[in-house]
């Protein structure tokens, strides 16, 4: 079975590697920057929900740890003679001005610098509960904004950065994406995933037990906040462009929504929801565009998508508290028994 | 600096300060009974301010009957979104009821972009509230004394209900235990319903009062002033009303200060509040005068 599973699951990345492959070819650009999306935030949902999902700790800190990870990122892989024109306000340190790294030594380098600053804010504030654990990492995040508009010798403050290479295509950021998959998936079924579980179904219990619980839940923070900033580093790569206003609580909105409508301690919940979510938000753009039938325009309404969006998750927290998957996983074993079963009824 | 421009400072402070202790109750009053941060409260704020532009461009109503018509309404609103967002999630664990508050205020503010658009609005203002009067040395502009001496009032109401009524008995009742304040008869819904619909009318009259003091209405406008406030109250002790007007008028006076005596500073003007958050929930989190929380094992 252990066998079987690996080759089925070597056949769906082959899979996946084709239809990326056809997509380059055959996909309008529009549709390429919305695959891309989708790996991104896949990226942060499992982030998110290795955080909050699998180890029960509510953390409204990921637009800070996208943050971090995009700027450094985004340092890394301009040129010098780019951020030359692009520092107006005031000229870069040199350590900033000569920093260059290829692309995939700066996406690392964001993750590791956002799990630096998961580690620093996590081991003074993961000892809080609950919703003060989220008022505080979202005071956190803040806090990484206003220092990205009061420090334009490293980030040229509020006007941020334009031209960023676009190296994340899609083979980086599936790449990236099968990385963080593979390692969620194995972390959680490992004896640390099982700690994991411990704390967030019952903290007292887990100490009880004799579990460092302090060091667990640092290290899966710190995790969290590594993969939080290597989707931001790849999103920065990928819209071109980056500022302190980008990094606000929506972008933070948006995963948590990815999450509960996935499932809490659901990757596949995740990885649906993350594809599902990110095709309906760039497919609710419509409605915030004027419409034109014939020569009657019906003009767009801004603001209509969130609505829609937030609407959505009232009403999964209210009816659906556990999400589309509940906290089931997809496997192999389970689609071959139901598709053995289909064919069987057909053969009789 | 001068004791004339400190009294002028120190009154600014004392302005800001009073609209984020209003703010501030609403959070501390639904946190004590329910344990829920009204992630929500900030677009109530929010919204009162948009009803009196409602009320004064669409209906012609006068400003000052505007500004009532606009506070009850508001209150309206909060019980109106406990009932609906709330109210079913009582038995859930506690960070559904956040989810969905952090829902309900992107819906609120999301709303208000589609009804009213996302460009900044003009507000009406009385003019003999900003013709400054000269006491002395000391330019006073009539509206730093106006709000607080409105807030200090709608305070003393406030005060009044809750120790002086049966339904604030009620109110403290709930917040010492819910479960035994059902079995004592306690009609636990209706008095949480009252808890929001007081909390959302002083929050809709601090956004008022702000709309008159910053004349700019825009749909985001709450976010910063509700998370400032709601950290005044985490500092004074969340669950404490004193604890919340006590927390809302020292940070509006820091904050105020800190700027006019540190110029330099006033880029990192809104980060220090959360500094100061994250300080308060490390080194005391029951802030001020709040009262101990133990989990139960």
């Amino acid at each position: 079975m252990q066998a079987q599973r690996t080759i089925l699951n070597l056949l769906a990345a082959a899979v996946l590697g084709l239809f990326l492959w056809w997509a380059e070819g055959h996909l309008d650009g529009y549709k390429i920057q919305i695959l891309n999306l989708i790996a991104v935030n896949i990226i942060l949902a499992l982030s998110l929900n290795l955080i909050y999902g699998f180890t029960g700790m509510f953390s409204l800190g990921h637009a800070g740890f996208m943050a971090i990870g995009a700027y450094v990122c985004s340092v890394l892989i301009l040129d010098p003679a780019q951020k030359e024109m692009l520092f107006i306000l005031e000229p870069a340190y040199t350590w900033v001005q000569q920093a260059q790294a290829p692309f995939f030594v700066a996406v690392m380098a964001g993750g590791l610098a956002a799990a630096f600053f998961g580690v620093l804010v996590g081991a003074p504030l993961l000892r809080l509960g609950d919703d003060y654990l989220g008022m505080a990492t979202l005071g956190f995040a803040e806090i990484v904004r206003v220092l990205a508009i009061n420090l334009p010798r490293v980030t040229n403050g509020a006007l941020g950065f334009k031209g960023i290479p676009g190296h994340a295509n899609l083979w980086w950021n599936y790449a990236w994406c099968v990385f963080t998959l593979f390692f969620v998936v194995r972390l959680v079924a490992s004896n640390s995933g099982n700690v994991f579980k411990a704390i967030r179904d019952d903290e007292s219990a887990a100490k009880a037990m004799g579990i460092d619980v302090f060091r667990h839940k640092l290290l899966s923070f710190s995790l969290g906040a590594f993969f939080a900033g290597v989707g931001g580093a790849l999103l920065g790569s990928l819209v071109a462009t980056i500022d302190p206003k980008m990094f606000n609580f929506v972008l933070t909105f948006n995963v948590l929504m990815i999450v509960v409508t996935g499932g809490l301690g659901s990757i596949t919940g995740s990885v649906v929801a993350g594809v599902v979510i990110t095709i309906l938000l760039e497919w609710l753009r419509v409605v915030e565009n004027p419409l034109f039938i014939g020569d009657w325009e019906l003009p767009g309404i801004p603001g209509m998508r969130m609505v829609v969006f937030s609407l959505a998750l009232i009403c999964i927290i209210l009816f659906r508290r556990e999400g589309f998957m509940g906290k089931r996983e997809f496997n192999w074993g389970w689609l071959l028994r139901s598709l053995g079963n289909k064919a069987g009824r057909h053969g009789s | 600096m001068s004791l004339a421009m400190f009294l002028q400072h120190g009154l600014n402070g004392l302005t800001l300060g009073s609209l984020y202790a209003l703010i501030a109750i609403g959070y501390t009053m639904v946190y004590g009974i329910l344990r829920l941060i009204n992630f929500a409260h900030s677009e109530i704020f929010m919204l009162g301010a948009y009803f009196v532009l409602w009320g004064t461009t669409l209906f012609f109503l006068p400003w000052y009957v505007a500004m009532v018509v606009a506070v009850v309404v508001t209150a309206g609103v909060g019980i109106l979104v406990d009932r609906v967002a709330y109210r079913p999630l009582r038995d859930a664990p506690r960070i559904s009821a956040l989810i969905s508050a952090i829902g309900v205020s992107f819906f609120l503010q999301n709303l208000t972009i589609v009804a009213f658009g996302a460009i900044p609005r003009e507000v009406y203002r009385p003019l003999w509230l900003e013709t400054p009067m000269l006491m002395g040395e000391v330019r006073v502009l009539p509206l730093t004394i106006f709000v607080p001496t409105l807030s200090f009032l709608l305070m003393l109401g406030l005060v009044w209900v809750v120790y002086r009524t049966k339904a604030g008995l009620g109110m403290r009742a709930i917040s010492k235990d819910i479960e035994t304040s059902y079995i004592m008869g306690v009609s636990v819904n209706r008095i949480i319903s009252l808890t929001f619909g007081i909390g959302s009318a002083l929050a809709a009259a601090s956004g008022i009062m702000w709309a008159l003091r910053y004349p700019q209405l825009q749909p985001v406008m709450g976010s910063i002033p509700g998370f400032k406030a709601f950290i005044a109250a985490v500092f004074g002790g969340i669950g404490s009303i004193p604890g919340a007007v006590v927390g809302g008028v020292i940070l509006g006076f820091t904050e105020i200060m800190a700027v006019a005596f540190f110029p330099d500073l006033a880029g990192y003007r809104d980060a220090f509040a959360f500094v100061l958050l994250i300080a308060i929930l490390l080194i005391k989190p029951t802030g001020l005068m709040g009262a101990k929380l133990e989990d139960k094992v």
